[in-house]
């Protein structure tokens, strides 16, 4: 009896120790969901969810407390990675969701008067100027997110949508038409 | 008899070819407006150096090349540059892409090779040079892969860290109707040996071989004179013909028994493979200086007179197709062979350094396929694929765009050669379904990777705000603690202000016993002399100007 209570005391003991010891020793720093659903997300750092950037909706995500569905820039593709990922059902964007074609910003040089507040809002810094010097976007780092168009006084920045062209152009899915089998 | 090998499948389709081929190489007259695309190779396109307005010579270069992948383009004749803008380019999209049209003024004047503003050298003795040197020529004479990839040449023939066994010189010409590397091979194959030479001691190749299909025996003929008369050790290997036993990586195969691995390139199994037009275009550029202006395209089809033609780049389709003499039904024209060709949108599109051959095409000619029906599964695509690839699944993932089944079904081996449509009883358009998901899997890498860099500026800017912040911070504390720390300043006002001034005294001392002229020491005796004589000048000045002051004052 006795030494029954002895072998099991001593089992949960070492298994205990085990246990507190990986515990500390293979700790994961952060949380692995969060980056994986971050991976999946556009980084345009537009703050469309509702979260200040990509990082802080994919952690809103992880803890369950934000809805799959609030990606605009992702597209609906990005809602069905998401949903296999989480292992939850694919859902439509809600009511107010307005895709737009993929942008650039655009400042109108004649009219910018260099007051900075442009690229503070940047959240890619993708906008290179100084005070009371013209600014000007810099067309490959810029996400499209459209966070400096407000903060703008004089209403010099706009979004220009990227058309289609030789280098971004796509082979588009094969279409037959049925009329030729009559 | 060197011992051939075989790849998987392949087809014969009827070669059509016998046309183009009853008389040599024309040259095609100067159309009266070129259109030259500043991207005619892989890669970024090249950066306009002229303004419309300027007047250019024949070889001057107009664009130059942007970017590690990119190549020099050239105006093909003299005359003047009347615009810079978009035009219609021969493109799977139909999109308009970056071309300056050039009219030409009629008199072919050319650069002068020893003007400085001239970055082409003339008559390269290729042998005692230094191979980046010629590469960069090669670059800047925009010679690139003329077999239809058109890849910038310099680069494929930078060294490796594999050395280069064997460069193949690719003359199979598999495809249907096209016959310009057959013609060209019949007619000038001593330069296209000697262009083999030099790539042979770019690469620093042992051996080369010069792969040709059986059907084409004047041109076997014509290069196994040239190469027994130059002398070097290169051997002509008759291949059987077979589409498309032209392809890059089917000819090796054929040649060396190699396969060039998924995901590799032929470098790393120690092969390099260049198009004979490539040989030649490479030997004009260092014998004689001179940029890729015109190419060898085939005019044939529907058409009255087939014969290739010497075309300048820039000339357009409808000149080349007049010269050819269409026949009235033609509706349509294909920039290639009729496998893997390309439907031209108008005539209006320009030749370019990739366009080999254009094809005439009616109804009579290339029926149009019935319409498609379901797959029913039975492998002939399998059955002929040269790749090794299995087409019937490719296509059923590509349909239901499950693109990462697809590439693990390896896609991006398929070479789109078309055999797989060729053989298909229900006429799916496979190659069409494997284009579009080879493009999404493509745009969703560049999406991947433009996320990943925004992730990375987005972090390192939160990062230098909260070190600006830190430092900020860290700033505060340390004038706090300095503040708390500074002795009480004095009583007396006076004693602070003198003490500040004898500190400025001493380190104005300081300052004044550091510099002292430091270049009197170690002088040579040449440079004593120099100053002794300066010296005496000044000297001799000082007494001039004071004798001239005194005459003055008399």
């Amino acid at each position: 009896m006795l030494s029954a209570l002895l072998v099991m005391a001593g089992i949960a003991i070492v298994l205990g120790g085990v246990l507190g010891f990986s515990a500390v020793k293979f700790r994961v720093e952060g949380n692995p969901l969060a980056d994986k659903i971050d991976a999946i997300l556009p980084q345009t750092q537009c703050g469309q969810c509702g979260y200040p950037g990509c990082r802080p909706y994919a952690e809103a995500i992880a803890a369950g407390e934000a809805d799959i569905n609030r990606c605009p820039p992702g597209g609906e593709e990005g809602i069905h990675k998401l949903a296999d990922l989480l292992g939850v059902e694919f859902k439509p964007f809600g009511g107010g969701t307005v895709l737009k074609p993929k942008s650039v910003a655009f400042i109108d040089e004649n009219l910018c008067i260099g007051c900075t507040l442009c690229f503070q809002a940047c959240p890619v810094d993708a906008i290179a100027g100084a005070a009371k010097q013209m600014h000007t976007i810099i067309a490959s780092e810029c996400t499209g997110c459209e966070l400096c168009v407000a903060p703008c006084p004089v209403d010099c920045i706009s979004m220009k949508p990227i058309g289609e062209n030789i280098a971004n152009w796509k082979w588009k899915y094969p279409v037959y038409t049925l009329a030729q089998a009559k | 008899m060197r011992t051939l090998y075989q790849f998987n499948g392949g087809i014969h389709p009827p070669e059509n070819k016998e046309p183009s081929t009853q008389s040599g190489i024309a040259r095609a007259p100067l159309p009266s407006k070129l259109v030259i695309p500043f991207r005619q190779h892989a890669g970024a396109a090249a950066k306009p150096m002229v303004r419309a307005g300027d007047r250019v010579l024949k070889g001057q270069l107009i664009g130059m090349p942007d970017g590690f992948i990119s190549s020099a383009v050239h105006a093909s004749t003299s005359g003047t540059i009347a615009a810079i803008g978009a035009q219609p380019i021969a493109h799977p999209s139909g999109l308009p892409d970056l071309c300056a049209t050039l009219i030409p003024d009629g008199r072919e004047e050319w650069i002068t090779h020893a003007a400085p503003s001239t970055s082409l050298r003339t008559g390269f003795d290729y042998r005692n040079s230094d191979p980046a040197e010629l590469r960069q020529q090669l670059r800047m004479s925009g010679v690139v892969g003329l077999g239809g990839a058109v890849f910038p040449g310099d680069i494929k023939l930078r060294p490796g860290n594999r050395k280069i066994d064997t460069l193949i010189l690719n003359g199979a010409e598999c495809e249907p109707y096209i016959t310009c590397d057959d013609m060209l091979m019949r007619e000038r194959a001593t330069e296209i040996v000697q262009g083999a030479a030099m790539l042979r001691f770019m690469l620093e190749a042992g051996e080369v071989l010069i792969g040709i299909e059986d059907n084409k025996p004047q041109a076997i003929a014509a290069m196994r004179q040239a190469v027994t008369e130059s002398g070097l050790p290169f051997e002509v290997v008759v291949v059987p013909t077979i589409y498309p036993g032209g392809s890059a990586k089917q000819l090796i195969r054929v040649l060396t028994g190699l396969e060039v691995p998924s995901g590799k390139l032929p470098t790393d199994i120690g092969v390099q493979c260049f198009n004979v037009a490539t040989a030649y275009s490479a030997y004009r550029a260092l014998a004689h200086g001179e940029p890729v202006l015109s190419r060898i395209i085939t005019i044939t089809g529907n058409v009255r007179r087939a014969q290739n033609f010497e075309v300048l780049l820039g000339t357009p389709v409808r000149d080349l197709a007049a010269l050819g003499e269409a026949l009235p039904d033609t509706d349509r024209y294909l920039m290639g062979g009729p496998m893997m060709g390309l439907p031209l949108a108008s005539t209006d599109i320009p030749l370019v350094k990739a366009s080999n051959c254009i094809i005439a095409a009616s109804d009579k000619l290339f029926p149009p396929a019935p319409p498609a029906l379901p797959c029913i599964r039975c492998m002939r695509c399998a059955e002929v694929c040269p790749a090794d690839l299995q087409p019937m699944d490719l296509f059923w993932f590509s349909q239901s765009k499950e693109f990462d089944k697809a590439q693990r079904f390896s896609l991006f081996d398929c070479i789109e050669c078309g055999a797989c449509s060729y053989v298909c009883p229900s006429h799916i358009p496979l190659v069409q379904y494997f284009q579009f998901a080879k493009s999404e899997i493509r745009a969703r890498e560049q999406d991947q990777q433009a996320a990943d860099h925004a992730r990375e500026r987005h972090e390192f800017r939160e990062y230098r705000f909260e070190r600006e912040k830190q430092e900020k911070a860290e700033k505060l504390a340390a004038r706090e603690q300095a503040a708390k720390q500074a002795p009480a300043p004095s009583a007396n006002p006076a004693d602070a202000m003198q003490q500040k001034i004898q500190a400025a005294i001493a380190r104005a001392r300081e300052q004044a016993a550091a510099s002292q002229p430091k270049n009197t020491e170690n002088l040579t005796a040449q440079q004593r002399a120099e100053i002794a004589e300066i010296e005496a000048r000044r000297a001799h000045i000082h007494e001039l100007a004071k004798s001239a002051g005194e005459h003055k004052k008399e």
